[in-house]
């Protein structure tokens, strides 16, 4: 009897311990969940989709981490990270790079190009201190802009690069034509009652995660995450603030370059021009949903919160697809779809500053 | 009847428990110029806070005791009901529109309005907000009010780029022509002021003084409070300590009463110290762009192994010091540590150096009080040492713990573990939390700030006594400042008063009160005076 009060009591507050935010927005996830069994979908088939998309995504909400940590705020400039690993990805095609090997170069090309990006963009944000939430979307913007003539401009003649007539580099280039789609998504995969396990996918998540958590155990990740909490107590600990700023923003951006490799691979074809344009915000929302502030930000964060909303968003359209079919509102599922994932994202950026709760 | 202008009666506050007034009871005559002085905490503010119905007194609970004003019991809710009853303050910040001219600030919110069929007109459709108004009458009006303190600039003159002893000017105006002024206040008006502005000031004062108004006066400066004020009130740890006429007193007097007999921290040994005479800290000419706090032109020499006390009244640089040798705000001038040069405005090589400082401002700069105790206190020696880290280059929990648990043992630091969190320990214990980082960095000197500021005299003396210890065991240099006189005598070796930004003078601890409340007030050597 006692046994039994204690154990509920233990439960009460593992769920207290949940954040306020992740408990809102679970809380709708599993009600599209049993809405989507009510109208016949597989359990398995719906999360395999919450899961497909969680793979692709989490690297990106990952990303956050450092900027938060360092008092940066979230990586809102997330678009520059990803054209560098889109560039790294197109000239490592150009180069004749193929599957794993596509995966591989790419990789190590954008984490470079990311690193030296982000040097630049952690500098800038050093500049405008105070307000590097005003400046980061629109630097991303810009960025994604001054991009779309690059991708206009190289000098890449491959043929299923570019587009059938003129010069410049297609909206979306497969990757099947080079073998390199789904490298990861495919590794190791395997189904079990129906529910589809993109191994390779959730391991680099996994390593890419224990990487991170490992890091904020050194001196350099602790230094930065004492330059976001309390910068007077780290200048006073002869912490060089800046430096840890610019660290912290070097590797916000260099993984999502590297990022968008997965997601690329994931989904089975390059996207460039617009594309980058508005990915800050739902790997924002993600890790925001995860109990993050603008502050303070974890592993555990970046995993809960991705899986809940990305897992929302991946199984609203199918849910809702089925369950309006043949009314008269059938045809507007997107923009439902839409409304939920906006209004998650705007949402998560009211709770910013209190993390939460 | 009653020939006082204003009386104080049984004044007593406390902010949450902690008593700030006590019990304070003297009067204003009308037409004198009262001073009110005290240290910094004495309650000076609290006091005129109080008279002037300011917010913050009565969302912490009001006060007890009685104002009188002209016989009749008072008690301003606001300050606009201050203003209403005849009172006027003048800030030590301005509150001054750049933009306006100083006959539009001076006649601001009380403007005066035309009184033409237009406007009857406007205001019957608009309100009153919207009459025009009558700018020749209220040049006019600001024009006596500057005349009254002998200011010759036009009162068309925009503020903007006005000098500050103007603009000063320009509130007193601003007060005194309010036609039911009675009494105005004046917190530390020369304090911003040169010489010679300050010198006319005082003028104006007599001035106001002689058209009936009384006038407030607190002020650090001796010299000015002997030179104009009629009376003066003593304030020292927020209870009335004496009201004196200024002809029968001297500055002398004055500050031994505001410094009062230091009996609190006994001495534990009377007789001076062994200490080598061997300089290990030189500073020469240090100049620090700390905000409030501005140091121009400290020099002064640390032995090894002495404790040096920094003392002063708050605002006069004693904590820019540390601050601008720590390299938390621009600095520049001479340091040397065993007469090698120190690099200035670089906190990593200054750490480097074997420095190490315990901020004044414990929850800003001391602790990260989000953190647990054992993860405050390795937090510089493992960045600038690289200690506590394992071979991974990770943080070492268990060589952490150990060295939290040994820390908590000789500091004696009251907590539930060493994984507490700073920020739920009390002041005394974040203190010594903050200690005990500085001492996990093994330094060669020590700069402590305000070390007992906001814990019991329990903890206090606990602090004190390590600091000792800490210089007679260790050999630790240390450099101590505190804006409590007392504690600095208790312990150090030599004390460096500053005031203005300057060394005022350099006094063992056994000199006389009179002699620290001199040098704080920044008269180094009073004529006449005997000094004992």
């Amino acid at each position: 009897m006692t046994e039994l009060a204690q154990e509920r009591f233990s439960l009460l507050s593992l769920f207290k311990k949940i954040p306020f935010s992740t408990r809102v927005v679970g809380g709708l996830y599993l009600a599209v969940l049993v809405l989507g069994v009510v109208f016949g979908f597989s359990i398995a088939t719906l999360i395999s989709a919450s899961l497909h998309f969680f793979g692709v995504w989490a690297i990106f909400a990952l990303a956050n981490v450092p900027s938060i940590q360092s008092g940066t705020g979230p990586n809102f400039a997330l678009p520059i990270g990803i054209v560098n690993g889109l560039l790294a990805m197109v000239l490592v095609l150009a180069a004749g790079f193929t599957g794993i090997w596509f995966i591989i170069v790419s990789s190590v090309t954008a984490l470079v190009f990311g690193s030296l990006s982000g040097y630049l963009y952690g500098r800038l944000m050093n500049a405008v201190k105070g307000s590097e939430m005003a400046i980061a979307p629109y630097t991303g913007f810009a960025i994604t802009a001054a991009f779309g003539l690059v991708w206009l401009a190289i000098p890449i003649n491959h043929p299923n690069m570019v587009f059938f007539l003129g010069d410049g580099l297609r909206h979306q280039i497969p990757l099947d034509y080079f073998g390199a789609n789904f490298i990861l998504a495919e590794f190791l995969y395997f189904e079990v009652f129906g529910l589809e396990v993109r191994t390779g996918e959730l391991l680099v998540v996994f390593v890419a995660c224990l990487l991170m958590y490992l890091f904020f155990r050194t001196k350099a990740g602790i230094a930065i995450s004492a330059v976001g909490r309390n910068p007077l107590f780290a200048k006073a600990t002869g912490i060089n603030v800046d430096r840890s700023r610019v660290i912290a923003n070097m590797m916000s951006t260099a993984i999502a370059a590297f990022g968008v490799i997965v997601y690329a691979q994931g989904f089975g074809f390059i996207q460039l021009y617009d594309f980058p344009m508005f990915m800050a915000f739902p790997a924002i929302a993600g890790i925001l949903v995860g109990g993050a502030s603008k502050q303070r930000a974890n592993v555990t964060n970046v995993v809960v919160g991705t899986f809940v909303f990305q897992g929302l968003i991946a199984i609203v359209l199918p849910v809702f697809s089925r369950a309006l079919a043949g009314t008269d509102v059938a045809g507007v599922v997107n923009q439902i779809r839409m409304v939920v994932q906006n209004g998650i994202i705007l949402y998560a950026l009211a709770q910013m500053s209190k993390g939460g709760k | 009847m009653s020939r006082n202008l204003l009386e104080f009666k049984g004044i007593s506050k406390n902010y949450s428990g902690n008593q700030v007034l006590h019990d304070v009871s003297f009067d204003i005559r009308p037409g004198e110029i009262h001073a009110l002085i005290g240290e910094n905490g004495a309650g000076k503010s609290t006091l005129m806070n109080i008279l002037f119905g300011m917010p913050v007194i009565h969302t912490t609970g009001g006060y007890e005791g009685e104002i009188e004003l002209n016989g009749e019991k008072v008690e301003a809710k606001s300050p606009f009901e201050a203003m209403a009853l005849g009172i006027g303050m003048v800030h030590q910040e301005f509150m001054l529109i750049p933009g306006f001219t100083i006959a539009e600030n001076i006649k601001l919110n009380r403007e005066i309005e035309k009184n033409n069929v237009k406007n009857k007109i406007t205001s019957t459709l608009f309100g009153r907000r919207m009459k025009t108004l009558d700018f020749k009458k209220m040049n006019k009006d600001a024009r006596i009010a500057l005349d009254k303190l002998d200011m010759s600039i036009e009162e068309f003159t925009l503020v903007k780029g006005l000098p500050i002893g103007y603009m000063q000017f320009v509130e007193i105006a601003r007060e005194i022509d309010k036609t039911e002024l009675k009494l105005l206040v004046l917190d530390e008006p020369t304090a911003v002021l040169t010489e010679s502005e300050a010198e006319s000031l005082l003028q104006a004062m007599r001035n106001i003084s002689k058209r009936g108004i009384a006038i407030i006066f607190i002020s650090h400066r001796l010299n000015e409070i002997t030179a104009v004020a009629d009376r003066v009130t003593i304030l020292r740890d927020g209870e009335f300590v004496i009201t004196k006429d200024v002809k029968d007193t001297n500055a002398l007097e004055i500050a031994e009463y505001m410094v009062g007999r230091q009996v609190s921290i006994e001495r534990t040994s009377t007789e001076a110290r062994e200490i080598s005479d061997e300089i290990k800290l030189s500073v020469k000419d240090l100049h620090v762009a700390m905000p409030n706090e501005r140091v121009k032109g400290v020099s002064f020499d640390v032995r090894k192994g002495e404790i040096f006390g920094i003392g002063g009244l708050a605002g006069q640089g004693k904590l820019g010091i540390a601050n601008g040798i720590m390299g938390m705000y621009e600095a520049r001038g001479n340091i040397t540590i065993d007469d090698e040069s120190l690099p200035l405005n670089d906190t990593r090589k200054v750490l480097d150096s074997g420095l190490a400082f315990v901020s004044e401002d414990r929850k800003e700069v001391g602790l990260l009080v989000e953190k647990a105790i054992d993860y405050n206190i390795m937090f510089t020696a493992m960045n600038i040492k690289s200690e506590f880290l394992n071979v991974f280059k990770m943080t070492d929990k268990k060589k952490i713990r150990r060295n939290a648990r040994k820390m908590i043992d000789m500091l004696d630091i009251r907590c539930t573990s060493e994984r507490q969190h700073t920020g739920r320990l009390s002041g005394g214990n974040q203190q010594k939390v903050c200690v005990a980082r500085a001492l996990t960095q093994k330094p060669t000197i020590l700069f402590v700030s305000e070390p007992t500021r906001g814990i019991d005299i329990g903890a206090k003396k606990l602090i004190l006594d390590l600091l000792l210890e800490l210089s007679r065991d260790k050999g630790m240099t240390i450099v101590m400042t505190s804006s409590e006189l007392a504690e600095l005598c208790s312990i150090c070796d030599r004390i460096a008063v500053i005031c203005e930004g300057q060394v005022a003078g350099i006094l063992p601890p056994d000199a006389s009160p009179t002699k620290f409340g001199l040098l704080m007030s920044g008269i180094k050597d009073l004529e006449g005076g005997k000094h004992d």
